[in-house]
C-alpha cells in the first residue's frame, strides 16, 4: 500500500533530484524529525545544502521563499500547522499573489506553500482548522488541495516544476496515513479524470443510471463524500455524481456546470463551516447559470471553532450522516430506471 | 577650484529626485495623478549615496517612498512619471502607481516591513548563486514597529546572508513623532542579532557615499548583514497635505538641506547649469508622460490565466 504521505515524500524528492532550483524550507525538517508530518524525511540527507530548517517564522519564511522566487528559485515552504498560515497572510496576499500582476509580468513567484489542515485528530480549535477558504478568490494565487485518488505525487509536482505562480498547496493530516486510490481500481467505482494540470475528478457507482445529483467535495472531504454516495445508492436508490476539485481558487466552473447541467441539484461538501466558503461560491457559480432550476445545498462545519475533544470535534465537523442528511433534503426523487 | 565630476554626478542626481518631487507635490493638487504620493524631498542624500556604490545586478528593495531610491538606482523619470499619471509608459503600465515599482532589480512595495523577508530571499538566492552580487533594503523608523522586521533581521544574521539594511530615520512614522513609536535604541535592533552597524546624523552625501561603501563592501565580502541607520528629515508631508509637524521644526531641519550642502562644492557656474540640465529633464519627463496614451482597460488580464 501506498500512502498519501509516500507519495508526498517521494515527490518532494523526485522534485529535489530533477531540478537544484528547488529549494526546501520548513520549522523542524531536518532529518531524523523530517517535519511535524513527517513529509520531509530523508530530504535533508538527501539534499543537504537545499534542506533549510527555519526558525519559528512563519511571515518571513514564506517571504524569504518569495523572494527566492523572485531571483528564479523554486522554492517549497511547509507551514508545520495549516491555523499558522494566518501569520504568513499579508506575505501571500500582498506579495506572492501580487507581484508577478503588479510589475505588469516583468517577475514571476514560482513559489508553493504546503501545510497539513483539518481536524479529527483533536488538535483543538488553533491545529485543526481548515483555514484554505481564507485564501479564495485571492486574484493571482492558486489554492490546491490534494486528495487520496490517482496521483497526489505528481500533483504536487505539478505545482512545484510547472506551474510558474504560487501555489498554496493544501493537505488534509487525514489523507496522510491514507492509501493511495486508483482511478482504475476504485472498486464500487468508475472515476474519471480531467486532462487540466490540477485535475478534476468525477466518480460515480459502478453501474449506476444516470445520476439525480451532483456532490462537489476535495480533501479529505472526497472519502466521506464517496462514502456517502454509496450509502445513497444502496440505501436509498438515489444516484449521484461525485465532482472532485484538486484546484480550488480559481474555480474551474466548466466541470461543475457540466454535471449540474445533467442533475440540476448540487450538495457542496467541506470541512470548514460553510459561511463564506468553497461551497457557497460552487453554489453561486450555479446559480448563475441554473437559476430557479437550481436545488442546492451545502455540507460543513457548524459555525464555531473546532473543540478538542473527540465528541465534540465530531459534533462540529460534518460526517457521512450530514452529507446524507442534506442530500435527502435536496428533494431528490429516486432515481429513473 | 574646478568641480569634480563625482561632485558634479552626486548633485545632478539629488537635484534630479528633489525636482521631480517638488514637481509631483506642485502637480498632485491639479489631479494630474492617481492615488497619493510620499515624496523624498530632504532625504535625497541617503538614496544618491548609497546607491552610488552598488554594481550592476546588485538588488534594491524599497518602500512606498520609493521614487528617490528609484531615480538613484537609475530608473527612468519619463517612466515613473508616467506611471503616477496611470500612463501605458509607466513603469508598470499604470498597475502599480507610486509605492509599488519594479524595474530590472529593483523592487518596492508599499506594506511596511513586508518588503524585509523578500530582501533576505533574495539575498539567500543570491548567496547561493554566488555571483557576488548584494541586496540593499531600505526601510524606515516606521517600520521598526512590525514583527516581520525582527523575523527578517534574526535569519539574514543566522544564514551570514549579503543584505546591507538601510535605515532612514526621517523622525516621523507618518504623522506619529518617534517618541511616541519607540521604546529603546534603534542600533539595539540590529546588534541584538549581531549584525554591525554604523550609525550617523548628517545629510552629507559625501559621508552618506563612504558609510554605504562600508556597508556594500562588507556585504559583498560574504561578511553578513550589514545595518545603516542614517537619521534625516523629509521637508515635505507624509504624503501630501497631512503635515502636522510644527513649521519651525521643519525649517529648522531645512538649514542642513542636502542639496546647498552638496551645491556649495561646485562652482557657481558648473552649479547652474545642473539645475537648468535637470529642470529641463524634469519639464520633458512629466510633458512626455502627460503626452503618452493613457492606461488601456482592455490590456488587463487575470493573473493565472486559464485553469491549467
Amino acid at each position: 500500500m501506498t500512502t498519501v504521505l509516500d507519495e508526498l515524500r517521494q515527490s518532494l524528492h523526485g522534485c529535489m533530484q530533477e531540478s537544484e532550483q528547488v529549494i526546501f524550507l520548513g520549522e523542524d525538517v531536518l532529518d531524523p524529525y523530517g517535519g511535524a508530518f513527517k513529509a520531509a524525511r530523508g530530504l535533508s540527507t538527501a539534499y543537504p545544502a537545499r534542506v533549510i530548517t527555519t526558525p519559528v517564522s512563519e511571515a518571513g519564511i514564506v517571504g524569504i521563499g518569495v523572494g527566492m522566487a523572485l531571483r528564479g528559485l523554486r522554492p517549497v515552504v511547509e507551514i508545520m500547522f495549516g491555523d499558522f498560515l494566518t501569520l504568513a497572510a499579508d506575505q501571500l496576499i500582498n506579495h506572492a499573489a501580487k507581484l508577478r500582476w503588479m510589475s505588469n509580468d516583468q517577475v514571476q513567484v514560482p513559489l508553493v506553500v504546503r501545510t497539513p489542515m483539518g481536524g479529527r485528530r483533536g488538535y483543538g480549535p488553533t491545529h485543526s482548522q481548515t483555514l484554505e477558504k481564507h485564501f479564495l478568490g485571492v486574484p493571482g494565487l492558486r489554492v490546491v488541495a490534494v486528495c487520496d485518488l490517482d496521483d497526489p505525487g505528481g500533483l504536487l509536482r505539478s505545482a512545484i516544476m510547472e506551474d510558474d505562480d504560487p501555489v498554496l498547496f493544501v493537505e488534509h493530516k487525514l489523507l496522510y496515513p491514507a492509501a493511495v486510490q486508483s482511478l482504475h481500481d476504485l472498486g464500487e467505482f468508475d472515476g474519471h479524470r480531467s486532462g487540466t494540470r490540477y485535475p478534476v475528478y468525477s466518480i460515480r457507482v459502478v453501474g449506476a443510471p444516470n445520476p439525480v445529483l451532483t456532490l462537489a467535495a476535495y480533501g479529505h472531504m472526497t472519502d466521506l463524500a464517496r462514502k456517502a454516495l454509496l450509502r445513497l445508492a444502496y440505501e436509498h436508490e438515489i444516484f449521484g455524481e461525485l465532482v472532485i476539485f484538486t484546484q480550488l481558487s480559481p474555480v474551474d466552473p466548466a466541470p461543475l456546470l457540466e454535471s449540474v447541467s445533467r442533475t440540476r441539484r448540487l450538495l457542496t461538501v467541506e470541512e470548514a463551516s460553510v459561511a463564506a466558503g468553497w461551497g457557497a461560491e460552487l453554489v453561486a457559480i450555479a446559480a448563475e447559470r441554473f437559476g430557479p432550476d437550481l436545488r442546492a445545498g451545502r455540507v460543513g462545519a457548524r459555525q464555531m471553532p473546532v473543540p478538542a475533544a473527540g465528541p465534540l470535534e465530531e459534533a462540529v465537523l460534518p460526517g457521512v450522516e450530514d452529507i446524507l442528511r442534506a442530500a435527502l433534503n435536496l428533494g431528490v426523487a429516486t432515481s429513473s430506471r | 577650484m574646478p568641480t569634480s565630476a563625482a561632485d558634479f554626478e552626486l548633485y545632478r542626481q539629488m537635484q534630479r529626485i528633489r525636482r521631480f518631487e517638488e514637481t509631483v507635490l506642485e502637480a498632485f493638487p491639479r489631479g494630474e495623478f492617481y492615488g497619493t504620493t510620499h515624496t523624498y524631498v530632504g532625504q535625497e542624500a541617503n538614496a544618491v549615496g548609497v546607491l552610488s556604490g552598488i554594481a550592476d545586478g546588485d538588488v534594491v528593495v524599497s518602500n512606498h517612498r520609493c521614487h528617490g531610491h528609484f531615480l538613484a538606482y537609475g530608473g527612468s523619470m519619463d517612466a515613473l512619471a508616467a506611471e503616477l499619471m496611470g500612463r501605458q509608459t509607466g513603469v508598470c503600465g499604470g498597475r502599480s502607481g507610486s509605492q509599488h515599482i519594479q524595474w530590472k532589480d529593483f523592487y518596492a512595495n508599499g506594506i511596511l516591513g513586508g518588503t524585509l523577508p523578500l530582501a533576505v530571499g533574495m539575498a539567500l538566492s543570491e548567496k547561493r548563486a554566488g555571483l557576488g552580487r548584494v541586496v540593499i533594503a531600505f526601510l524606515g523608523d516606521g517600520t521598526l514597529g512590525e514583527g516581520i522586521t525582527y523575523e527578517s533581521l534574526n535569519m539574514a544574521a543566522l544564514w551570514g546572508l549579503p543584505v546591507a539594511f538601510i535605515l532612514e530615520d526621517n523622525r516621523y512614522a507618518q504623522t506619529t513623532p518617534l517618541r511616541l513609536n519607540l521604546a529603546g535604541e534603534m542600533a539595539g535592533r540590529f546588534t541584538a542579532f549581531g549584525i554591525p552597524l554604523v550609525e550617523a546624523d548628517t545629510t552629507d552625501v559625501l559621508e552618506i557615499q563612504a558609510i554605504g561603501e562600508k556597508a556594500i563592501s562588507h556585504v559583498r565580502s560574504g561578511a553578513g548583514p550589514f545595518a545603516t541607520i542614517l537619521h534625516t528629515y523629509r521637508f515635505a508631508p507624509h504624503s501630501k497635505g497631512d503635515d502636522t509637524r510644527d513649521p519651525a521644526e521643519v525649517a529648522h531641519y531645512r538649514e542642513r538641506d542636502p542639496l546647498p550642502l552638496q551645491g556649495r562644492r561646485l562652482d557657481e557656474a558648473t552649479r547652474r547649469d545642473v539645475e537648468k540640465i535637470v529642470e529641463t529633464e524634469v519639464e520633458e519627463a512629466f510633458r512626455r508622460a502627460a503626452g503618452a496614451p493613457p492606461a488601456d482597460p482592455s490590456r488587463l488580464t487575470e493573473p493565472l490565466s486559464g485553469y491549467a
